[in-house]
């Protein structure tokens, strides 16, 4: 489904990714773990063309999607949950919906999804016509899974979900995420901190380090290779 | 509030109006005259000015400890009191009955009042339509438009060339200085879309002062500081209208585009291109992983603020009769960013307000104009001590915490 070849991508003068290949194949939970600086969250940046990578190539459905700009990768159905979440603060939970159905125009579908999220999460519908700056840290990330989601993603790329929640409203996303994958048949990159999670819920796995794939494997193996658990998992 | 009393405040007054006193020292109190060679102490002015700020001294610390108390009030949970505007518009009863009285007023205004006012009030209500549009680039997409003036001098001088060399209409050049603007807007947002903030304010700047050297000294295209004169009033189906009823006129068709400009900014407001205003104002990148295209809608921003832009400045060539680049200077930018402001950024009732304190008072408190910009910078400090988010704050901007206190975090 997505494809990434020798990716090469910069901040300024900076390096950040150093030729990245990987592959994710349709329904799919792929998850990239890695330590801080590694390079995981510009990946994301890049398949997302918000950083565009400046030299290889990224397809999508065999259709190159490097050179395109951020709004044209969403309306293919590649939507990104940004790290830290970032929700739209002084919008309501209903209008941070709506953005994320900016490029949808049917009104039904849109209505539909919107259903399906309050039942996904109860509590965004309890808090609808709040201002997304006063829920709480799992309510913000709800709802910016929420808002991702109801771009209708084919590709739903998240950025550290378990950034900075209490270890409870960690499981119950990590719940949905699976959830998500299995109802929708959404296909889920998973870039992540907390590796001993994010492998159990992942088919496969790579380790970033330094800008470059450092292995890959199925996620039970890396789970078990005594290298990924003295770096990653702290046993 | 007995606390303001205690020996602490009063020896801080104290030394405050020390200060004071000995700052102002040479210019309120030694005044040389030259001619007889003589020193003369007004030593009256010293203790009106050590009074004077030991008083404001303490008047102000009392206002900003009211204010904090408020605010502690509001975060302990205590029944906040909705702000005056909101307690109305909230109610039909008071709202509908209120609104009409505003409407008929309004209507009647040129048969109430000489013609004189008639001229004052469409004068206001050109800003009122400017600060709207502005409110849009500033209030709504967070861009700081420092050049707004800009699109009000092209449309301007849209209206004033056009009917100079082709003898167009007033009607006609309305929707054509709408597009200049909207164009202009364009042509300004492509340069400075990567920019934000103190940068953006600053191109903005520059490309109003441009704008307004360029009319001055392309004398062959705008005829420079001489300006363009002669310009034709509305027309009313052909018919000659004495001056009084010109004005009317005029002040009817500025109520007509108030009213079109309000309903459209109304409509954007709740639109989803006006909450993707909002949200590139508050997050950049999560808004371009939603998909929405920055360039675009940044740019729609601009070109749909200066529209009002261009076509105000069509009704102000029709008004005036006479337009040079005098009339564009950077200041006029500011009073207009002043309105949005001092009104509340993106409340339509607030710079609805703020036009009409800004432009009606100077003109009724003409006999205090000397002291005109000392009042406006006061006014302009005041506000952002004791009432930051303007006189009608964004209904946006009132988190409600319905709900959320009662389920405990």
């Amino acid at each position: 489904m997505l494809e990434l070849k020798d990716i090469r991508s910069y901040y300024g003068n900076i390096q950040a990714i150093k030729g990245v290949s990987l592959t994710i194949s349709e329904g799919e939970i792929i998850t990239l773990i890695g330590g801080n600086g590694a390079g995981k969250t510009t990946t994301l940046m890049s398949i997302s063309g918000i950083v565009p990578p400046r030299s290889g190539e990224i397809l999508f459905m065999g259709e190159p999607i490097h050179e395109k700009s951020p709004d044209e990768i969403v309306s293919m159905g590649i939507c990104q949950v940004p790290e830290g979440r970032r929700i739209f603060p002084f919008l309501t939970v209903m209008e941070n919906l709506d953005m994320g159905a900016f490029l949808r125009k049917d009104k039904d579908g849109i209505k539909k999804d919107l259903e399906y999220i309050y039942d996904l999460f109860p509590i965004l519908a309890e808090r609808r016509h709040q201002a997304g700056g006063t829920l709480s840290g799992g309510e913000q990330q709800m709802l910016a899974i929420s808002r991702a989601l109801m771009a209708r993603p084919r590709l739903l790329l998240m950025d550290e979900p378990s950034l900075g929640l209490a270890p409870l409203v960690v499981r119950r996303i990590f719940e949905i995420i699976e959830q998500i994958n299995r109802e929708n048949n959404t296909t889920i990159f998973l870039v992540e901190q907390n590796a001993n999670l994010a492998l159990k819920v992942a088919n496969r796995g790579y380790v970033m380090e330094n800008g470059l794939i450092t292995m890959a494997d199925d996620a039970g193996k890396l789970l078990a290779n005594e290298e990924v658990k003295r770096a990653y998992l702290g046993l | 509030m007995m606390r303001i009393f205690s020996l602490e405040e009063i020896k801080k007054s104290f030394f405050t109006c020390l200060w004071f006193g000995f700052l102002t020292f040479p210019i309120m109190v030694v005044r040389v005259n030259t001619i007889e060679d003589v020193v003369e102490w007004r030593w009256n002015n010293l203790i009106i000015v050590v009074f004077g700020s030991f008083f404001l001294s303490f008047l102000w610390r009392y206002m900003i400890e009211r204010k904090e108390a408020g605010r502690k009030k509001a975060e302990s949970g205590e029944a906040e009191k909705k702000p005056l505007v909101r307690r109305i518009m909230d109610n039909p009863r008071i709202y509908r009955p209120l609104l009409a009285a505003v409407a008929i007023f309004v209507l009647s205004f040129p048969f109430l009042f000489s013609s004189y006012q008639t001229n004052i009030m469409t004068t206001a209500l050109i800003y009122v339509m400017l600060g709207l549009g502005l409110n849009i680039v500033i209030g709504l997409a967070g861009l700081l438009d420092l050049g707004y003036v800009a699109f009000y001098a092209a449309g301007a001088y849209t209206y004033a060339l056009l009917n100079y060399h082709f003898g167009l209409g007033f009607w006609t050049v309305l929707p054509l200085g709408a597009v200049v603007g909207a164009i202009m807007g364009i042509l300004l947002g492509f340069p400075v879309l990567r920019l934000r903030g103190d940068y953006l304010a600053i191109v903005t700047l520059g490309f109003g002062e441009i704008i307004r050297l360029v009319m001055e000294n392309w004398n062959e295209f705008s005829f420079g500081p001489s300006g363009i004169a002669n310009i034709p009033r509305p027309g009313f189906f052909g018919m000659d209208l004495s001056l009084t009823a010109a004005t009317n006129y005029i002040y009817y068709i500025m109520i007509g585009m108030v009213l079109i400009t309000i309903f459209f900014v109304n409509r954007l407001q709740n639109s989803r291109i006006g909450r993707a205003w909002i949200a590139l104002r508050e997050d950049e990148i999560a808004c371009q992983a939603m998909g929405i295209d920055k360039t675009k809608t940044k740019l729609t921003a601009f070109s749909l603020g200066a529209t009002w832009a261009g076509m105000a400045g069509v009704i102000f060539a029709a008004k005036t009769t006479f337009i040079n680049p005098a009339s564009f200077t950077f200041l006029e930018s500011a009073i207009i960013l002043c309105i949005v402001v001092l009104g509340g950024m993106g409340s339509i009732v607030g710079v609805i307000l703020g036009a009409l304190v800004l432009i009606l008072l100077p003109e009724y408190l003409r006999a205090f104009s000397d002291y005109r910009m000392v009042l406006f910078g006061a006014t302009l400090v005041l506000m952002m001590v004791f009432r930051p988010q303007g006189l009608v704050s964004d209904v946006r901007r009132v988190y409600q915490f319905k709900g959320a206190t009662e389920k405990g975090e």
